[in-house]
């Protein structure tokens, strides 16, 4: 019998496998059908302060738009009360979660502005998420704020919110670091509990059509667990204490693999999940059972870090780029 | 200064909210039918009862929408008979339509209730304001009437109403005065459960249920009976009539006891020696109780009688009230009853006096505040010196110079009524939340302190940029001032550019405040200032003060709502309550007001009212004089020159200074008129590139104002024109030479953006930039009005040079509907003036009450225009409900002038020639050039038909008055989805059943618009509307089905977003074709909560997602014809992904995600069906029937049919 178990933020996981935040994780219904499918955990969608914001403000202008401005009309809606707008909607979804499920849920917070974030994180806490996972997404295209600034802020808002909040804290971070193994440990040492490698951005594309630039949400596709794998790997030794999640090109059990060998606590997924639903979560259960039965591994716990770049037989291709001899070893195909 | 202490509960509310809190609580079943100024009524019980609100007996009422007011009536009259407590709400054309079922609910004894904000009725013109014409129309109907005369008697009298019905079993119609009343917010004593408790007597309630239709104790009612016994049984019901005064005077007698406010069913006030009288009924006795005391303070004998019930009469309380002493009585008649010895209640008093036998007192009559016209006490004094004179008029008006009839009483300029009151008037546009802002902080002042306080508001009749005037009053006694400030002790005004507009202080008194948001420093707006307005604060000596506001609410992010920006400001420097407690209590009313809308719309608010304070500064008048120019005090620039004289006193707000010898007899009033209306409210406007533009016409074809024009020249026009007058090269082959101009009125546009956002050109260099581009209006405006004024020379094309059916070729012809009043960016208004520049010229509209009756033909001016020639659409609005029928009507008069004029002509062929009469009968007048040569044979014919004498002559006058008629007209038949899909469906479909050629244009914005949001049966599935409020339950009725199953209607369905050249052709082939047409259009609205200046991108996104499929249904005598034809593409698009970019959509999504799911789905799943069924329908061959014995008949009702082939 394969010993799946796991810890993730400090949380006991029956498995590995843990739906990240996305479309899949918007209602109760499809977060049900994770837990059923094996999901050992679920990561919310993330809460992000100017999508609320916009939305509050963009209904509250809806509402008044033409209010009271001609002798017929004074007002062009009934009143409503929005009982589900921004994070009264995830702390709903948060009460339902956890009144009809067992395993663990986590939420996820992205702001702008640290009192926002932290206010929003505590009341996501306090309304019953087992841990808060901080989305640091943002695209700094600020010339006059420095790399350190911008650390810096995220280190005193984890300061904050550790003083304030219970739960366990992850920190969700972006591949764009010039120091990432620096930063990382700044951030455990600031009190978190957990990182997660890597967000991904949603990137423009330009419509050759309409000559629009349009954000896209592309999927991620198998190739894209590299970079997480690279970092987890070099992460691992560093930081043995701290929670390690993979995120970014999970779509199989065997990709599951190799997130854990490397060291990782657990696999994040949600392309896979949007591409082919939630049953994927049992389909890469039974792979990942299947290599570990054949590689006559019976934990999870037994092969976590196992390949990290302290316990792999050759650590070098962490440490360098390896670009020309990559690069050399790459045949050209016969495109003349 | 804060309340202190318990009494009865308070609440600051207007008159329709404190007669629906009464009759919600006393009702099982409301039924209703939106309309102005009763719509809130009905609104507030839907919201109550949406919310689980319940009735004195615990259950929450059942609020039903219905078609019209006569459906409403009738169910309010069969759920009356099942023996429930049933009410409705009222006004205006709504009562008239009530009027049948009311004579028969009374006829049977069955009590109900209709409250009703009394609206004067369609005459020579719609009116949405105040009288009780409405209600006089509807004294014969045997219904108990209540006269309430303020907000507080509007709460008491809906709780006496509901009581008396049940006691005396005659239904009663409890009104008060539409606006003055129903919208006059006030503070008053609320009544509690137990009040109405005390007075409705279970023992009535359980006695009107029994009576109920019952098979279990089976009745028949409604029977027909015959002259032997018609008469008796319809005396036998006297009793219950003598009956109802007492009644109601005991039931006044108990709610007096319980809330010490005493009520009389006649009440006389004044000198007990008073001998000069006035009676009135209705919201103006506060105005003329004011008058009384004064004049008596002064030792003059005048006296008031009060009417609180109107019907049945009481003669005898009015006699035994009215002082021994009064020789001169004066009744008030809000109303008119052209061709009567004199208005009802005068005719009232006459009979009762002289039945009484007080012959002795001379009676009078006066009729004023027709409309909402103004009731003031120095109008009263003036009548008091009238009923005094040797011989008093016996038919006097009040109000107005009536330089005709010369009937009006002059009033008395000198007169004062004292106040004690703090006085506050606010200037505000529409868009900028100032009335809203003011009704909070009339709440706020009337539920937070012991101050009484009284909100009016006042608009004018347009949609974009309409002007708002809030008149505020707070004071130690309670305000009967039912009449507008005339002298404030406070005055704002929130935007900067009214100083131009309008003589903002003329309202203030010597040492008023003066609070101004100007985009100027206090020390640097002085300089800025029109010259009468530094002239007015210096005589007045005002402490003037200055905000930034727009900054203020662009640094918090709150964009152009300045409301919360400006009241702290208010409160600050007005000290109707210490400032400290003013500004919590204002934070705390935020907090209340915004906190279902998120944290960060608190945050704004809150932010907005730190910030406002900062921003405050008081401006040090300079001491010299300067820069006043006493010959131009006031700039205004809202009239252009040339103007007809009465658009021109209209249009600068004259309009009450008009004398009757002013105003057309008839109602008829010339068109053309908007183009004098200037309004320069655009911030920004668009600017053309010629560079870059490829001559397509969409910015011109979507603009809803015609505020972009396109025109092609020769030229040689050219010549002279204005330095910075743009043209280039007439793109394409098909004008070759000519040069083409796209040119922005910049007086008339509102800087929607509609025009810019559909403009397909860009730059090679910079893809934002566009062939047309937004700009700040103030660096552009003055130089385009030169521009605009060249182009407007510019001759028009011949219009037989360009394609109608491109849209290229559409927008070079003349628009004929121009610069309404409809909301920026209005869905609606670019298909009307499409359809003008189509057929303006030979157009007649039949247009049903709505937004289009509104923006098309309210005062001061009309979009509707004429082109060189003076032709142009010829429009009229009739009523709501009965807007096809007119319009058909229309059409029968025009087939038979025309069969006339040519059954004259064929008799005159001797006399004026064959061959001239042959041209004219046999002209197929398809194209313009053919009705071109046919005006010019007209013309000719007219001028053989001058030349005609002898016996001819009179044979000839007759022809040459139809002469006309030989020219084709068409007939367009218009009006919003509230008439064509539920009041005005049946005549829709008896018209549309007629065969007869008229066509009809459905101006879809799948809500009623006009009144304010309500759901009408166009409203889509998942969609919120009042009525609605969970998201509508039921699909959108297919309205095109029910005209396309008659099989000989073209039918189409257009989206100018979707498809702009689909729309041209179906309108023009719904012209074309010789039967009944119908254009069904998809308009985007405000209503819809979307971006307005995206209203075509969601136009094209509902196509896209297969929720308004395209097509036309083109009925066709041909064998093998497939007459539907699909103009759009399969859906591309989830409906989910259109719908949740749409408020209307997305705040169900955020009130309730399931059931928002749930209705999505369904949504969803309405749309694929539908999408599959017309594409079979796409398929299905279908010929007109015809006689000549070769036609396969095809079942009549395919559209059961499916594919059936």
């Amino acid at each position: 019998m394969i010993d799946l178990a796991t810890t993730y933020l400090g949380l006991s996981l029956r498995s590995p496998i843990v739906a990240s935040a996305s479309p899949m994780t918007n209602s109760l219904e499809r977060l049900q059908a994770l837990e059923h499918a094996g999901a050992g955990a679920v990561v919310l969608p993330s809460l992000f302060e100017e999508e609320v914001n916009r939305e509050a403000l963009r209904l509250s202008a809806d509402l008044d738009a033409g209010s009271d401005s001609f002798p017929e009309v004074g007002s062009f809606f009934p009143p409503m009360e929005f009982e589900h707008l921004g994070p009264l909607s995830h702390l709903k979804l948060i009460t339902a979660a956890k009144a009809h499920m067992t395993i663990p849920v986590i939420a996820s917070v992205n702001g702008t502005t640290a009192g926002w974030w932290l206010r929003n994180a505590e009341l996501l806490a306090i309304g019953g998420a087992d841990a808060i996972e901080l989305n640091l997404y943002s695209v700094q295209a600020n010339p006059e704020r420095t790399a350190t600034a911008v650390e810096e802020k995220y280190l005193r808002l984890v300061d904050d919110l550790r003083f304030r909040v219970g739960v366990p804290i992850a920190v969700k971070l972006s591949p764009y670091l010039s120091s990432t193994a620096n930063f990382a440990r700044r951030l455990v040492d600031s009190g978190v509990d957990g990182l997660v490698l890597f967000n991904r951005f949603y990137q423009p594309d330009i419509n050759l059509d309409t000559l629009d630039v349009e954000n896209r949400v592309d999927l991620s596709t198998p190739e894209d667990i590299k970079l997480p794998l690279r970092w987890i790997g070099l992460l691992r030794p560093l930081l043995p204490r701290t929670s390690l999640a993979l995120t970014s090109g999970v779509h199989s059990g065997l990709d599951v693999a190799k997130a854990v060998l490397v060291g990782a606590d657990v696999a994040m997924m949600a392309s896979a999940l949007l591409r082919r639903g939630a049953g994927q979560v049992a389909l890469a259960e039974a792979e990942l059972v299947a290599w570990m039965t054949t590689r006559g591994y019976h934990s999870v716990a037994q092969m976590r870090g196992s390949m990290s770049s302290h316990t792999a037989r050759d650590a070098r291709p962490y440490e360098r780029a390896q670009y020309i001899r990559t690069l050399a070893s790459y045949h050209v195909g016969n495109h003349s | 200064m804060l309340v202190a202490g318990r009494g009865p509960a308070i609440a600051t509310i207007d008159g329709n909210e404190a007669a629906a809190r009464v009759a919600h609580a006393l009702s099982e079943i409301v039924v209703l039918y939106p309309i102005t100024p009763a719509s809130p009524m009905g609104e507030f019980c839907d919201d109550w009862s949406g919310a689980g609100r319940r009735n004195i007996w615990g259950a929450v009422p059942d609020v039903v929408e219905m078609q019209s007011e006569a459906g409403a009536a009738g169910a309010l009259h069969g759920a009356a008979m099942k023996g429930t407590l049933a009410t409705t709400f009222t006004a205006s054309q709504g009562l008239l339509l009530m009027l049948p079922n009311m004579f028969k609910i009374a006829g049977e004894l069955t009590p109900a209730v209709v409250h009703v904000a009394a609206r004067a009725l369609a005459t020579h013109a719609l009116s949405i304001f105040g009288d009780h014409s409405d209600v006089m129309a509807a004294r014969s109907t045997g219904w108990t009437m209540l006269a309430a005369s303020s907000v507080q008697e509007a709460h008491d009298f809906a709780l006496i109403a509901h009581a008396a019905a049940l006691r005396t079993r005659v239904p009663v119609l409890h009104f008060f005065d539409g606006f003055r009343t129903s919208h006059e917010v006030d503070k008053i004593e609320l009544l509690d459960d137990e009040d109405l408790r005390a007075l409705i007597r279970e023992e009535d309630v359980v006695a009107h249920r029994m009576r109920g239709l019952s098979p279990d104790h089976p009745v028949l009612r409604g029977s027909a009976q015959n002259p032997d016994v018609f008469f008796q049984a319809r005396e036998a019901a006297n009793p219950f009539y003598e009956a109802v005064p007492a009644a109601v005077q005991a039931l006044m007698d108990e709610l007096g006891a319980r809330t010490g406010r005493a009520y009389g069913l006649v009440e006389y006030e004044g000198a007990a020696d008073a001998e000069r009288v006035v009676v009135l009924m209705g919201s103006g006795v506060g105005a003329a109780q004011e008058t009384i005391e004064e004049m008596n303070r002064y030792g003059e004998k005048v006296g008031l009688l009060k009417i609180r019930l109107y019907r049945p009469f009481p003669a005898a309380e009015l006699t035994r009230l009215l002082p021994s002493t009064a020789t001169r009585v004066c009744v008030l008649d809000r109303t008119k009853e052209p061709g009567a010895v004199g208005d009802p209640l005068y005719l009232d008093v006459v009979a009762a006096l002289n039945e009484s036998g007080r012959r002795e007192v001379l009676v009078t009559a006066a009729r004023y505040g027709l409309g909402s016209k103004e009731f003031t006490p120095r109008m009263l004094k003036g009548l008091f010196d009238e009923m005094r004179s040797a011989a008093p008029r016996r038919h006097v008006t009040v109000g107005i110079v009536d330089d005709v009839s010369h009937t009006h009483v002059t009033p008395d300029d000198t007169f004062e009524v004292p106040t004690k009151a703090v006085q506050a008037v606010f200037y505000g546009l529409g868009s900028d939340g100032t009335v809203g802002a003011n009704k909070a902080g009339i709440k706020l002042i009337g539920e937070l302190t012991n101050l009484y306080a009284q909100g009016y508001f006042v608009y004018d009749s347009r949609k974009s940029g309409s002007v708002t005037v809030s008149h505020l009053r707070f004071g130690p006694e309670p305000i009967r001032s039912t009449y507008l400030i005339s002298a404030a002790d406070f005055v704002a005004c929130h935007q900067f550019a009214q100083l131009r507009t309008a003589p903002i202080l003329d309202v203030a008194r010597h040492g008023a405040t003066f609070l101004l948001n100007a985009p100027y420093a206090a020390d640097e707006v002085w300089a800025h200032l029109p010259a009468l307005v530094q002239h007015q604060i210096r005589a007045k000596e005002l402490d003037f003060w200055v905000i930034n506001a727009n900054h203020v609410a662009r640094e918090v992010g709150l964009g152009g709502r300045i409301n919360t920006v400006m009241q702290p400001c208010f409160f600050a420097l007005s000290n109707v309550i210490p400032r400290d407690e003013a500004l919590a209590a204002l934070k705390g009313s935020i907090e209340h007001s915004y906190g279902n809308r998120g944290p960060a719309v608190v945050e704004r608010n809150l932010a907005a009212i730190d910030r406002a304070l900062d921003a405050l500064a008081r401006v040090v008048v300079p001491a010299e004089e300067d820069t006043v120019n006493d010959g131009a005090l006031l700039e205004l620039v809202g009239v252009g020159a040339g103007a007809p004289a009465l658009t021109r006193e209209l249009v600068a707000a004259h309009g009450e200074r008009l004398p009757v010898s002013a105003l057309p007899v008839d109602g008829a009033f010339p068109t053309g008129t908007s183009r004098w209306e200037k309004r320069a409210i655009g911030t920004e406007l668009p600017i053309w590139d010629p560079s870059i533009c490829i001559d397509c016409g969409k910015c011109a074809i979507v603009c809803p104002h015609a505020a972009i024009r396109m025109k092609a020249f020769d030229p040689i026009a050219l010549t002279d024109a204005p330095a910075g007058f743009q043209s280039k090269d007439c793109a394409g082959r098909d004008l070759p030479g000519l040069k083409l101009t796209v040119q922005v009125a910049p007086d008339d546009c509102t800087g929607c953006g509609l025009c810019v956002e559909i403009c397909p050109a860009h730059s090679k260099e910079a893809v934002n930039h566009k062939a047309i581009n937004l700009a700040d209006a103030l660096d552009h405006r003055d130089a385009e009005r030169p521009n605009w004024e060249f182009f407007e020379k510019i001759p028009e094309l011949d219009r037989s040079l360009v394609r109608h059916d491109t849209v290229k070729g559409s927008q070079l012809l003349q628009p004929l509907f121009e610069f309404s009043g409809a909301c920026a960016g209005c869905g609606e208004t670019p298909y009307l003036k499409l359809l003008s520049q189509l057929f303006g010229d030979r157009m007649v509209v039949a247009n049903a009450t709505g937004c289009s009756s509104i923006y098309g033909g309210n005062l001061p001016t009309t979009p509707w225009a004429q082109d060189a020639a003076g032709r142009g659409p010829a429009w009229a609005n009739s009523l709501f409900e009965d807007n096809a029928e007119f319009g058909l009507g229309l059409r029968l008069a025009s087939e038979q002038q025309s069969a006339e004029a040519r059954r004259l002509l064929d008799e005159m062929r001797p006399h004026i020639g064959d061959e001239i009469v042959s041209a004219l009968m046999q002209s197929d007048q398809a194209g313009d050039a053919e009705i071109a040569a046919q005006r010019e044979r007209v013309a000719t014919l007219k001028y053989l038909l001058a030349g005609l004498n002898g016996p001819q002559a009179a044979q000839a006058r007759r022809l040459a008055s139809l002469a006309d008629e030989l020219v084709e007209k068409t007939f367009w038949i218009v009006g919003g989805d509230g008439w064509a899909y539920d009041i005005g469906f049946g005549g829709l479909d008896h018209v549309l059943g007629s065969g007869r050629n008229v066509n009809v244009l459905v101006l879809d914005t799948e809500v009623y618009s006009n009144t304010g949001g309500q759901a009408s049966k166009a409203t889509p599935r998942g969609a919120v509307a009042k009525f609605a409020a969970s998201g509508k339950e039921t699909a959108k009725k297919d309205l095109g089905a029910f005209a396309r199953s008659y099989g000989n209607v073209y039918v189409a369905q257009v989206a100018l977003g979707g498809n702009e050249m689909q729309t041209v052709r179906a309108l023009l082939e719904a012209a074309a074709w010789p039967g009944p047409s119908l254009v069904i259009a998809y308009s985007t609205c405000i209503a819809h909560g979307i971006e307005m200046s995206t209203s075509m991108t969601h136009q094209k996104d509902a196509v896209g997602s297969g929720y308004w499929p395209l097509y036309r249904y083109h009925p066709s005598p041909e064998e093998g014809a497939h007459p539907f034809q699909l103009d759009s593409k399969a859906p591309t698009t989830a409906f989910s992904d259109f719908a949740l970019a749409e408020s209307r959509f997305s705040m169900l999504a955020r009130s309730d995600p399931e059931r928002s799911r749930h209705l999505l789905a369904m949504a969803q799943s309405d749309i694929t069906q539908r999408w599959r069924y017309y594409e079979q329908l796409a398929h299905v061959e279908r010929a007109l029937p015809h006689d000549d014995g070769t036609s396969v008949e095809l079942p009549a009702d395919d559209e059961d049919q499916g594919g059936a082939s």
